[in-house]
C-alpha cells in the first residue's frame, strides 16, 4: 500500500477473481494485514497491543451483545437480572465474568498500547492522525466503561453515577442545569438507567468505527519501529502476513491465557464488593471508587482540595479533562525530530518517571482520601502536568540525542533490537541498494 | 564419493523432515485456534436456549374437579393456552362414530386421552396452523361446525376430539405429556 | 503557541496543586486526624479454610447441607435469601423429592393471590419458586427488628471482603466491649439495643447473637453442632448461594487454561519457525 515494494493481490481461483471484480473485500483485507502491508521487520513486543485491543474490543461487543439479550435496563429489576444472568441463563454467569473482566483486560492492554507510543514518539510526524484518532478511542471507552459500571445497579453503580455527573455539576452557573439533564432526574434513577444503557450498547460500535479510521490512517505512513527511522528499503521491512499473524497469533495465545486466569479462578477480584449490595440511595458506601482504570484520574479530581480563584471542585474536574485532553496536543508539545526514547538520553529518565507516577496515582486514586494519600497525589499530579507541559517541551528543544541508525536492517544487524528477528550473517548491508520485491 | 553422496542425501532428507515438522506445527497451531473458536460457539449458541428459570416452570398442576362434563377451562401451560375439557357422552360417540381412517391426521379418541379417563380432553390451545387461539373452551363460544373448537383466524374446525377436520390446519390439537396424580388433578409437562 | 499555553496551564495547575499540598500539610501538622474506635479496634477476619477455597476447590455437599440446616433454623426467621429458588437446592445433593418436600414444608410460605376472591394470600412454595422472604416489606422489617433491616444473604459472601471468613468471624466474633476501648473513648459505649463485635466496620452491630450455644441445631448428619462448627457450614453455604457455579467455572477454567497453554506454545514454535525460514532466505541473498 505505503510501499511500491507491497506484494499485490493476485486472485488464483476463478470465484476470487469474481470478486475482486465485483466486491475487492478480500484484497482490502490483504492489503490492510495480509502479505500486502510490508511492515518494519524490528517490530518488538509492545507492537502486539494494537492487535490485541481490536480483541478485546471484540469480545466485549460479542459478550455484550449477548448480556443484552437477558438484562434489563430498569431500575426495579436490573440488579435482579444480573443474578438471573448468573445463576439461571445457560453459561450465563460465565458471559457475564468475560465481559466484566474483558473491559479491565480492554484497559490494561490499551493502557500498554498508549505508553508504547509516548515511549516511541508515535504521536509523531507522520502519524498524528493515528495518535488523535486512538484518544478519541481512549475517551470513547472510559465513556462506555462508567455507563456499563452503572448498569448492574449495584450499591457503586448508583454512587459511581451519582459522583461522575456531580463533576459536571462544577461548571458554574449552568453546572446544576446540565448534570439534572445528564441523569433525566436529581439523583440516578430509571431515566439515567435506560440512556446509559442505550449508550452503552451504541459507543462500541462508534468505538470500532473510529478503530477503522486508525487503521486506515495507520496505513497511509505505515506502522512506526522501535528505532524510530523510517523504512527506506525493501529490507526493512516483512509483509504482515504470515510474520506479525504469527507473532500475534503467540500474542494473542498469552492475552487469552491471562483472561481465563481472571475469568474463571478470579472474577470478582477486579471489582468492588460494593457492587453486589442492591442501589441504595439512603446508604452510601464508605469509599465511593471508580473501576481501577480510573484511578489514576480520580487521584487527579481529588488532590484539588483548596479553593484558589476556582473552586477546589471546579479545579479537579479542569485537571481530571486537561490531563486527557493534553494528550491530543502532543504532537505540537514535542518538538524532537527523534521519535524513539531510546535515542533520546535526558527525556528517558523523564518517561520512566512519568509511568511510575501514574502508577502512584493510581495506587492513591483507589485508597480513601485522606493523608498521606492527598498529599502525594498532589505531588503526582504536580509531575503529570509538568511533565507534559513544562519538562517535554524544554527537554525536546535543549536534549542532544544519540546518532540514529542509518535504516531499520542496519540497527536490526546489529542487534540493537534484541527481540527482533536477526538478520542472518549475509544480512543486507547498510547503503545497499532497495531490491526490487520478488 | 559415495560417502559424500550419502551425506547430501542425508542433509536433503533432514532437511526434508524439518519442512515437515515446521509445517505440522504452523498446521497445528491454526487448527487449535479453529478448535478454540469452535469451543466458543457451544456457550454463544446455548445461551439462548430456555434459561434454569423457564424449565423450572415447565410443569402445572391442573385441579379437575370443579369441571363439569361439557364444559372446558382455558388454563396456561408453558406460557401457552391449555384447554381441558370433560366431554359428555354425547360428544364422546360422537367422535368415536368416525371412521379414524377418513381424518387428515388420522387418531382415535382413545389415542388422544388416558386409558379409563376417556372424558377429559386435555389439548394445547394453540392452532396448528399459524398458533392462534381457537374458540370453543370459554363459555358460550363458537365451536364451529364439528362441536369442537373453531379457529377464526383462517377457519380451521376441530372436532370434539379436537381434531382437524376442515379448514387449512393440517395437524389435531396438539396433546401434552400429562400424568393423572389423581382423579381430579394432572400434571402437565411430566411424563409417566 | 501551543507550547506557550501548554506551559502556563501546567504551571497554573503546579501552582494550586502547590497551595493544596502546603495548606494540607499545615494542617495535617497543626490538626492531625482524630484517632478513632474504629481505626484502633476493628479487626479483619480470621482465614476459613472451605473446600471451595483455590483453584481447584469444589463445594462439600454435606457441609452444605448443614449450613443450610443452619440457615432454615436460625438465620431465615429474620434474613431472606431472595435470589435462591428451592430447585437451586439440588446442588446440594437432594434429590427431586426431597427439595419438593423441603419447598411444602417451609415455614413462611409465598405471597399468592385467593383464586376465589382475588384479597392476597399465600400459598406454599414449589421447587420453581425464590426462597419468601420473612417480612413483606422493607418497612415491616425496620419494625421488626428495632430499626435495622436485615440484609438478604443470597450475595452476602460476594458483597463484603473475603466474604466467607467475614461472616465466620462476624458470627463468632461477639464479645464485651473491651474496657481499654471504654477507657480511651468514652463516647463509644455500645448504645442500648447494639451489640459489640469488633468484625464489624463500625464495631457496633444491630444483630443479636444468633448462635450462642452448642447444640442450638441438631444435625441430620450427627456433627457435633459448635458455635464454630455452625458458623463454619452457614458461611460454607452462603459462600455457595454467592457462588452456586463455582465448581463448574474452576472445571471449565482448568480446561480452557490448559488448552491455552498448549496453543500458546504452538503459536510460539510457529512464530518461531516462520521468522526462521525469513532469515535462512536473507542469508542466502
Amino acid at each position: 500500500m505505503s510501499f511500491p515494494w507491497a506484494q499485490h493481490y493476485e486472485p488464483k481461483h476463478p470465484f476470487m477473481r469474481y470478486m475482486d471484480e465485483r466486491l475487492p473485500l478480500p484484497r482490502l483485507v490483504y492489503n490492510a494485514i495480509g502479505g500486502g502491508y510490508p511492515v518494519p521487520r524490528n517490530l518488538n513486543y509492545f507492537w502486539n497491543f494494537g492487535v490485541l485491543a481490536g480483541l478485546a474490543l471484540v469480545l466485549q461487543i460479542l459478550t455484550g451483545v449477548i448480556l443484552a439479550m437477558h438484562y434489563a435496563a430498569n431500575q426495579a429489576v436490573a440488579f435482579g437480572s444480573i443474578e438471573h444472568i448468573m445463576r439461571d441463563v445457560n453459561w450465563g454467569w460465565m458471559l457475564r465474568y468475560m465481559h466484566a473482566n474483558g473491559a479491565s483486560f480492554f484497559f490494561i492492554v490499551v493502557y500498554i498500547h498508549i505508553f508504547r507510543g509516548l515511549y516511541y514518539g508515535s504521536y509523531k510526524a507522520p502519524r498524528e492522525m493515528v495518535w488523535l484518532l486512538g484518544i478519541v478511542i481512549f475517551l470513547l471507552m472510559m465513556a462506555t466503561a462508567f455507563m456499563g459500571y452503572v448498569l448492574p445497579w449495584g450499591q457503586m453503580s448508583f454512587w459511581g453515577a451519582k459522583v461522575i455527573t456531580s463533576l459536571f455539576g462544577a461548571i458554574p452557573v449552568v453546572g446544576e442545569s446540565i448534570q439534572v439533564w445528564l441523569l433525566g432526574g436529581y439523583a440516578p434513577d430509571n431515566a439515567a438507567l435506560n440512556r446509559f444503557f442505550s449508550l452503552h450498547y451504541l459507543l462500541p460500535f462508534v468505538i470500532a468505527g473510529v478503530v477503522i479510521l486508525k487503521i486506515w490512517a495507520l496505513h497511509i505512513p505505515g506502522s512506526s519501529n522501535p528505532t524510530g527511522v523510517e523504512v527506506k528499503s525493501p529490507q526493512d521491512t516483512v509483509p504482515f502476513h504470515p510474520y506479525f499473524t504469527a507473532k500475534d497469533g503467540f500474542g494473542v495465545g498469552i492475552f487469552l491465557l491471562l483472561y481465563v486466569v481472571m475469568v474463571f479462578f478470579a472474577p470478582n477480584y477486579l471489582g468492588h464488593p460494593d457492587n453486589y449490595i442492591e442501589a441504595n440511595p439512603l446508604s452510601t458506601p464508605a469509599l465511593i471508587v471508580p473501576e481501577w482504570y480510573f484511578w489514576p484520574f480520580y487521584a487527579m479530581l481529588r488532590a484539588f482540595t483548596v479553593d484558589f480563584i476556582l473552586p477546589a471542585k471546579l479545579w479537579g474536574v479542569l485537571a481530571m479533562f486537561s490531563a486527557i485532553l493534553l494528550l491530543f496536543f502532543l504532537t505540537w508539545i514535542d518538538r524532537s525530530p527523534v521519535r524513539s526514547t531510546n535515542y533520546r538520553p535526558l527525556y528517558k529518565p523523564f518517561f520512566w518517571v512519568l509511568v511510575l507516577d501514574v502508577l502512584v496515582l493510581g495506587y492513591c486514586g483507589g485508597s480513601h482520601a485522606e493523608e498521606p494519600y492527598l498529599m502525594i497525589s498532589q505531588i503526582a499530579t504536580m509531575y503529570y502536568f509538568a511533565h507534559f507541559l513544562i519538562i517535554l517541551p524544554i527537554v525536546s528543544a535543549i536534549e542532544r540525542p544519540k546518532p540514529l541508525p542509518n535504516s531499520i536492517s542496519e540497527s536490526v544487524l546489529h542487534g540493537e533490537e534484541k527481540e527482533s528477528a536477526p538478520l542472518g550473517a549475509g544480512g543486507v548491508l547498510p547503503g545497499t541498494q532497495p531490491q526490487p520485491a520478488e | 564419493m559415495a560417502t559424500v553422496e550419502h551425506q547430501q542425501r542425508e542433509e536433503a532428507l533432514a532437511e526434508e523432515q524439518g519442512h515437515r515438522r515446521r509445517d505440522f506445527i504452523n498446521i497445528a497451531a491454526v487448527s487449535f485456534a479453529g478448535v478454540g473458536a469452535a469451543a466458543v460457539v457451544v456457550p454463544v449458541i446455548s445461551q439462548m436456549a430456555p434459561s434454569a428459570d423457564v424449565l423450572a416452570g415447565a410443569t402445572t398442576e391442573v385441579d379437575l374437579s370443579a369441571i363439569q362434563p361439557g364444559q372446558a377451562v382455558k388454563t396456561i401451560f408453558r406460557k401457552q393456552p391449555l384447554f381441558v375439557r370433560q366431554l359428555t357422552p354425547k360428544e364422546i360417540a360422537e367422535a368415536n362414530a368416525v371412521p379414524t381412517s377418513s381424518l387428515r391426521d388420522p387418531q382415535s379418541l382413545a389415542d388422544r386421552t388416558k386409558p379409563g379417563k376417556q372424558q377429559w380432553l386435555i389439548t394445547m390451545g394453540v392452532c396448528t396452523h399459524l398458533g392462534c387461539v381457537p374458540l370453543g373452551a370459554g363459555e358460550g363460544e363458537n365451536k364451529g361446525p364439528f362441536g369442537g373448537y373453531f379457529c377464526p383466524c383462517h377457519g380451521s374446525a376441530y372436532d370434539t376430539a379436537a381434531r382437524i377436520r376442515q379448514g387449512p390446519a393440517p395437524k389435531n390439537l396438539e396433546v401434552p405429556d400429562y400424568v393423572f396424580r389423581s382423579d381430579t388433578k394432572i400434571e402437565v409437562g411430566a411424563k409417566a | 503557541m501551543v507550547r506557550i499555553i501548554g506551559f502556563f496551564v501546567g504551571l497554573g495547575f503546579c501552582l494550586v496543586l502547590a497551595i493544596a499540598f502546603f495548606t494540607g500539610a499545615y494542617n495535617h501538622i497543626t490538626n492531625p486526624p482524630a484517632e478513632t474506635a474504629e481505626k484502633e479496634f476493628h479487626l479483619h477476619p480470621k482465614p476459613l479454610a472451605l473446600e471451595s477455597n483455590g483453584p481447584f476447590g469444589k463445594y462439600d455437599r454435606a457441609q452444605l447441607q448443614r449450613g443450610f440446616q443452619v440457615f432454615k433454623e436460625v438465620c431465615s426467621a429474620c434474613h431472606s435469601l431472595k435470589y435462591v429458588a428451592f430447585r437451586d437446592l439440588r446442588d446440594l445433593g437432594y434429590s427431586e423429592a426431597e427439595v419438593k418436600a423441603i419447598a411444602d414444608q417451609w415455614v413462611i410460605q409465598q405471597p399468592s393471590v385467593n383464586p376465589d376472591t382475588g384479597e392476597p394470600s399465600t400459598r406454599k412454595s414449589l421447587p420453581a419458586d425464590r426462597f419468601p422472604a420473612p417480612f413483606a416489606n422493607e418497612v415491616a422489617a425496620r419494625a421488626a427488628n428495632n430499626n435495622a433491616v436485615p440484609p438478604d444473604l443470597s450475595l452476602m459472601a460476594k458483597a463484603r471482603e473475603n466474604g466467607p471468613a467475614y461472616i465466620h468471624s462476624l458470627l463468632t466474633g461477639y464479645r464485651d466491649q473491651p474496657a481499654e476501648l471504654l477507657k480511651k473513648f468514652p463516647a463509644t459505649k455500645t448504645p442500648e439495643g447494639l451489640h459489640y463485635n469488633p468484625y464489624f466496620p463500625n464495631l457496633n452491630l444491630a444483630m443479636p447473637p444468633p448462635l450462642v450455644s452448642d447444640g442450638q441445631v441438631t444435625y441430620a448428619d450427627g456433627t457435633k453442632a459448635t458455635v464454630d462448627q455452625m458458623s463454619t457450614d452457614v458461611s460454607a453455604f452462603l459462600a455457595w448461594t454467592a457462588e452456586p457455579k463455582l465448581e463448574r467455572r474452576h472445571a471449565i477454567g482448568v480446561a480452557a487454561f490448559v488448552f491455552l497453554l498448549v496453543f500458546s506454545v504452538l503459536t510460539y514454535m510457529a512464530y518461531q519457525n516462520i521468522w526462521a525460514s525469513k532469515k535462512r532466505e536473507l542469508a542466502n541473498a
